[in-house]
């Protein structure tokens, strides 16, 4: 249906409006002027970030400089989520543009991984990727890709080319339509209240009666609270690339559709903002 | 150097580990069965069964056999899950049980080089 490709454009092309500003307690040669980029929601921070690096480097002693990473509001930002999980997860009620601050010392080594160069991003949005099909497939897909088909998945997310990416993960959304399904959903939930990392499980997009499960189907098995009680005020948002979908969409839909790029379906569960 | 003898189920001793952090649940404490398997010219583990508490990353399992085996710090370690993929280091063993498991345990690959992918 055209309708839905329009939705996987939709996803790849969502940007978020960033700033970011130096650490005040980096030492500079002189002022660090704030550095704006449109961050791509379905990359990853030290992807595209090359750019910001270059410009700060010019204002600090680039021998004092070691790893950049990023904050937001005293959080260490992880690269290896996707951009749009952190700023769901972290920041999704403030206001545009996102202000992000870059540091190039104290290295928060419990909170973050390295990231010494692009091949690391590479190989660990290849493995997210042979993960999800381990869990879709049985890796049957992604092991009868060759090598070159890995890459083009790849160059095609390094290089924001959704008709290369595309061309290539359209394989890794198939499956046979007498299951209705993949053999399980590829997701991770995400909560800010505690320090545990995402939930991830075994789910099916279809019951053994033949019921398709729901986005809210899958909340109530693995994260009830999430889920609003009757007649209670709702506590939190499930959001997903920004947007709250509604609990009865069909949850093999939206693995289909809202899927990262690294074929998880990532899920931020954040309180309702009191007002 | 058999590779079937099976050892017994066994804690590995963890007294240079820092502990869980303070906002672990029994949950995370619970422990789960992982078999690691050697890949290539990796050395074996003569004990190969490994009670492991949930909420133990990739991570610091990896500082375990790197230690148990007396590999050099310098050397990198690979942990692989069935055979494919390398979760990433701060992954939790419980979650990969949970999605990876079979036969109530999980069985990890290890190797000092890049085996799959």
């Amino acid at each position: 249906m055209a309708d839905d490709k329009d939705v996987l454009r939709d996803v790849w092309f969502g940007r978020i409006p960033t700033c970011f500003l130096l650490n005040q307690d980096e030492v500079t040669e002189r002022e660090a002027e704030p550095y704006y980029l449109l961050l791509p929601r379905v990359s990853y921070l030290t992807l595209v970030t090359d750019k910001v690096k270059k410009h700060f480097h010019k204002v600090i002693r680039t021998d004092d400089a070691e790893e950049m990473w990023f904050e937001y509001e005293g959080t260490p930002l992880k690269w290896h989520y996707p951009i749009g999980v952190l700023f769901d997860l972290h920041a999704s009620n403030t206001v545009l543009p996102w202000s992000i601050t870059v540091h190039f010392k104290n290295f928060p080594e419990r909170d973050l991984l390295h990231c010494p160069s692009h091949s690391v991003i590479e190989a660990h949005f290849m493995s997210s990727i042979k993960e999800a099909d381990a869990l879709k497939h049985k890796s049957q897909v992604v092991n009868d890709m060759q090598k070159k088909d890995h890459k083009q998945l790849w160059m095609g997310l390094q290089n924001d080319k959704f008709d290369q990416f595309w061309a290539m993960n359209r394989k890794l959304m198939e499956y046979p339509t007498e299951d209705g399904g993949f053999r399980f959903i590829p997701f991770r939930i995400y909560q800010t209240l505690s320090d545990r990392p995402f939930i991830q499980k075994q789910f099916r997009p279809v019951s053994p009666e033949g019921h398709v499960h729901t986005l809210g189907d899958l909340l109530k098995e693995v994260y009830p609270v999430a889920l609003p009680t009757e007649g209670g005020p709702k506590r939190f948002q499930v959001v997903i690339h920004g947007i709250e979908p509604l609990l009865e969409t069909p949850l093999q839909w939206l693995s289909e559709h809202l899927s990262h790029p690294d074929s998880f379906l990532h899920i931020c569960v954040i309180p309702v903002p009191s007002d | 150097m058999s590779d079937n003898a099976e050892s017994p189920t066994e804690t590995p001793k963890e007294e240079s580990q820092p502990p869980p952090d303070d906002t672990s649940t029994n949950d995370e404490k619970k422990k789960i069965d992982v078999l690691l398997k050697a890949v290539g010219d990796t050395p074996i583990m003569k004990t190969k069964k490994w009670a492991v508490e949930r909420g133990r990353t990739i991570l610091s399992l990896s500082q375990f056999i790197s230690r148990f085996l007396k590999i050099e710090g310098s050397e990198q370690l690979f942990i692989y899950v069935n055979q494919s993929f390398a979760p990433s280091p701060d992954q939790e063993v419980g979650i990969l049980f949970d999605c990876f498991g079979s036969d109530n345990k999980l069985v990890l690959h290890y190797c000092k080089s890049q085996a799959w992918g």
